[in-house]
Formats: C-alpha cells, structure tokens, sequence
C-alpha cells in the first residue's frame, strides 16, 4: 500500500471506532434512562428529597437565568432596531422581540444556564458518592439509588425548568420593554399592546415544553455521568466536565428539533 | 448442612489484573469467619462481591443455596437487604446527620429512629453528643465506629465487616471485637470480618481463611492459626518481611 493509502486506512479504522464508541455510549444511556423511568413510577418515592432539589435546581437558579434574560432581553431590541428595521420600529421591536425569546433564547439560554449549574452539580456530588462507595453503601441500606438519587433529581427538574422558562421569558422581554422604552424612547403602551398582540399560546406552550425537555436532559445527564464516575477526584471532574458538554449539545439539538416539529410546517 | 454462604471457583479480573482466581469458601450459618491476607489480595473485592456490588467473570456464589452471580432488578435489592455492610471507606453519607446515617434503613417517626440510632451509637462507644453532627466534623476512628453502628442498627442477618478496627486505638478496638462477637454469639448472626489485625482475629474470629494470590491458601478453626503448618500463615500471623509472600519492594 502507498502511504497515503495507509494513511486513510488509519483514519477510517479512527472514524469507525469514534462511531462505534458514538453509538455505545448513546446505548448506555438509553439503558439508564430507560431503568430510570421504571424505577420512578414505582414506590417507594422520596418527597423530601424531589423539594430538596426543586429548591436546589429551581429557586437557586432564579438569580442567574433572571439575569440572562435582562440582558439578553435588552440587547435583543437594541439589536433589532439597528437591524434596518427603523422604519417599522414601533411593531417590529416589540414583536420580533417577545418571539425570539419566547420561542428561542428564554429556553435555550435559560437551559444552557441551568446546565451549568446543576448538571454540574449532580454530577460532582453523585461522582463523589460514587467513588467514596456511599452509592454502594446505599444499596445495602435497602434503597435503590436511582429511585433515591436519580428519580428526584429527574422529576425536579422536569417540573421546575418550565417555571424558570416562564420566569426567563417574562424577564428577557421585561428587558426588551426597558430598553425600548428608556432608550429608544418607545412609547411604554403601545409596546405592551403589540408585545401581547404578537404573542400567541403556541409559543409560551412550546416553551414550556422545551423547558421541561431540557430539565429532562439536564439531570439526566448530571445523573448518568456522576452515577458512572470512576477514578477518584480526577474521575469526578471529568465525570462534571462530560455532564455539562453532554447537557448543552443535547439542549441545543433537542431545541432545533421541537423548533422544526413545531413552528417548521 | 447448606452452609450459609458458599463460593465455588469465584474468578473476578479487572483488565489484565487477575484479582480473584478460583475462590472457594464455605461459610456456616451462626459462624463468624475472618479473611486475612496481604493488601490487595483482593478482599475487599470478594466480599463485594458476594453482595452482588461487583460481579464475578465466573464462578458460583450462593447464599442459602440459591445462586446470587447474575440477580437483577428487585430480587439483587431483595439479596442486598440482607446484609450489614461495614465498607472499608466508611462510605457515610455526608449530606446526612451521624443519627440519619445509622437510622437510614430503619422504618418509623423521626423520634423512634432518632432513638434507635443514639442506642446503636452507644453500642459503639459514641454518646449522643456526636448524632447531631455530621460525619465530616468526626475522627476517622468516630467515622469507622459510626459507619459500624449504621452497618448493625437494623439488625441483619449477615454482617460483613471490612477492617472494623484499623485506625482504632487498642482499647476502643477490643470494646469493637467485643461488639462483634457478642451480636454473632447473641444473635446468631453470620459475620465475615477482613482484618490485619491478629488480636482482632483471636477475638472475634470462629473460623479463618487466608486469602493469597486469588485463592484462599488455609482454612481452619481460630486456634489452628498458630499451629497451621502452613507457611503462608507463619508469615502473617507473626507479620514477617522473609518467607514465601514476596513484597512487591526494591531494596535501597
Ligand atoms: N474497581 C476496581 N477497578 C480496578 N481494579 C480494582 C478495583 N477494585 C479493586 N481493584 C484491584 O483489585 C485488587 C484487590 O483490591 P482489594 O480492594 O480487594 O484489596 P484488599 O485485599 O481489600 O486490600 P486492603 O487490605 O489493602 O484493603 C487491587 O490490586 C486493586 O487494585
Ligand atoms: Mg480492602
């Protein structure tokens, strides 16, 4: 063979096992989301725990997606108003704005932010109770992680991520609203009367929808990465590293999926 | 007699490295048996896994006679409910309070299990003073006696001790090996101990087995262990650097 042909040879023999490690690892997970679902629909359930974490995941979270929203909100209008759109300012500035949030960025930003910080989270603290055999420990004590750890984790996140999204969506367009008003010297009512006019039930249900997906993969993967951690403090950080890359890349293609099902046709 | 636990040709390997190499042991019901055995040898990975929390590339291991390799699902949750685990760890839970850790498995109020924990605490050595506190604010020995109330509190039929003692001082490890004798002869619990510890071993132990290179090299009653003929056991028990456990050392 010439060396080129090795070469590519090389490269596909690469490509083929990057695939095949692709497809593995999609398996695993499947697997574990699939004996997660099962497990949680049956007793016993732990209440304490599920308000633990909607306080962990829902409250704590509140200050970092409001403050994304604001601002996201703000620039968004200016933006928009730049954008070539000054003749028509009056309704473009308010209707292009509640939509973009709304459909897109309330969610996404919203998610991505949460991602950060709770995938995060549960995947150093499942990590940590992985490798210091408290997961182990916890089987001998007659509870099934996945319905003590995993389960609340999961419908926490899946019940609050919506109540952030609306949060998000309020504050982003709050933001828009001020910029437009303050600087752009909008009048305050009519923004208001065509922001509402603009905004219809599908967008704040696709929202609410994405939210949960996305609260869905959130914990899911904090969950799946701390839960398979190895390795000590070194497996726990990559175990983080993974749940947080994982989480965003899942967020963003779940995103453009609903995004096409629902407003593509 | 079906003997409460029994091993046939356990193999386990992790990689390349052959951990476990054809294991066979019994274990009776009401006895308590004691594994020593050079670190790394591969104790602690036995007993897990015993407790179905590593499985074995092959071999048999039943309990009551009934094969355990291979549960799943709610009947491997149903197996592991019947031990008390003392991990070598301690394996607390850090989010909890000491008394939440030795109550976790027990049912009842919030006062009862409260109650039934500081009683277990005491068993230990620990007064009430430390339930309140969380396992990070204790000593590695408070740590080790809590995790050992914890592994006893709701009273199981098989108790498994990984190295209850290390770190103890002398006295608090014999009031810990008086501990475990009593809930074997008193209770009539089956207990398998992992120790380094010879006065451990004369305390507690009915029976003991040497583990080496994967597979158990002597078996025999407590007081064969100085007389065992066995220079594998020579060695350990007298806890000499020469004779035939080579140290992985490079002489300076
Ligand atoms: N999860 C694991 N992955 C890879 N190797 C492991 C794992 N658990 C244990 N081992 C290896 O198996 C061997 C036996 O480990 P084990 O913990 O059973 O030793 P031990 O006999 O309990 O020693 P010690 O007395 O020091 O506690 C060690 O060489 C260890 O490196
Ligand atoms: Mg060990």
């Amino acid at each position: 063979m010439t060396a080129f042909a090795t070469t590519l040879f090389h490269a596909l023999i690469a490509l083929g096992s990057v695939v095949i490690g692709l497809f593995a690892s999609v398996g695993r997970l499947t697997r574990f989301a699939l004996v997660v679902l099962g497990r949680i629909v049956r007793p016993p359930w732990y209440p304490a725990q599920l308000v633990e974490q909607m306080l962990k995941i829902g409250w704590f979270s509140l200050p970092v997606v409001g403050l994304t929203a604001v601002f996201t909100g703000s620039a968004l209008a200016q933006q928009i108003y730049i954008g070539g759109s000054r003749f028509n300012a009056a309704s473009t500035v308010p209707a292009v704005t509640v939509i973009g949030i709304v459909r897109e960025l309330g969610p996404v930003l919203g998610g991505l932010m949460v991602a950060g910080r709770v995938a995060s989270a549960m995947a150093a603290e499942l990590g940590t109770m992985r490798v210091t055999e408290q997961i182990d420990a916890l089987t001998t004590l007659r509870t099934d992680p996945f319905q003590y750890l995993v389960g609340p984790r999961i419908v926490a996140a899946v019940l609050v991520m919506p109540l952030l999204v609306l949060v998000s969506n309020a504050l982003g367009v709050m933001g828009g609203f001020l910029l437009a008003t303050g600087r752009l010297h909008f009048n305050a009512a009519a923004y208001l009367n065509t922001t509402a006019q603009y905004l219809k039930w599908d967008d704040i249900s696709s929202s609410m929808v994405k939210a949960a997906v996305f609260g869905f993969f959130i914990a899911l993967m904090g969950c799946y990465h701390g839960y398979h951690s190895s390795g000590g403090a070194a497996g726990v950080g990559r175990a983080t590293t993974n749940a947080v890359v994982s989480a965003f890349i899942l967020i963003l293609m779940a995103n453009l999926v609903i995004t096409v099902i629902v407003f593509g046709s | 007699m079906t003997p409460k636990i029994r091993l046939r040709d356990v193999h386990k390997r992790f990689g390349a490295k052959v951990v476990l190499d054809g294991v066979d042991l019994d274990i009776a019901t009401g006895e308590s048996m004691v594994i020593i055995g050079g670190s790394g040898t591969g104790k602690s990975v036995m007993i897990k896994c015993i407790l179905g929390l590593l499985r074995p590339d092959s071999g048999s291991i039943q309990v009551d006679g009934a094969e355990v390799v291979g549960l799943k699902g709610r009947a491997l949750a149903a197996h592991q409910a019947r031990f008390g685990m003392l991990f070598q760890g301690g394996a607390l839970f850090d989010s909890l309070s000491v008394w939440r850790n030795v109550s976790f498995a027990l049912d009842g109020s919030a006062a009862d299990r409260r109650a039934a924990a500081v009683d277990t605490l005491a068993r230990v050595g620990l007064g009430a003073d430390v339930a309140d506190l969380r396992p990070s604010e204790l000593s590695g020995g408070m740590q080790k006696r809590v995790a050992l109330a914890r592994a006893i509190a709701s009273k199981p039929e098989i108790l498994f001790f990984d190295e209850p003692t290390t770190g103890l001082d002398p006295i608090m490890a014999d009031v810990i090996n008086d501990l475990i004798r009593t809930l074997v002869t008193d209770l009539k619990i089956t207990a398998l101990t992992i120790t380094h510890d010879m006065a451990s071993v004369r305390k507690i132990a009915d029976s003991v087995a040497m583990l080496y290179q994967g597979r158990i090299v002597w078996h025999g009653p407590r007081d064969g262990i100085d007389s065992a003929g066995n220079p594998f056991v020579d060695q350990f028990v007298h806890g000499r650097a020469e004779g035939p456990i080579k140290m992985q050392l490079k002489r300076l």
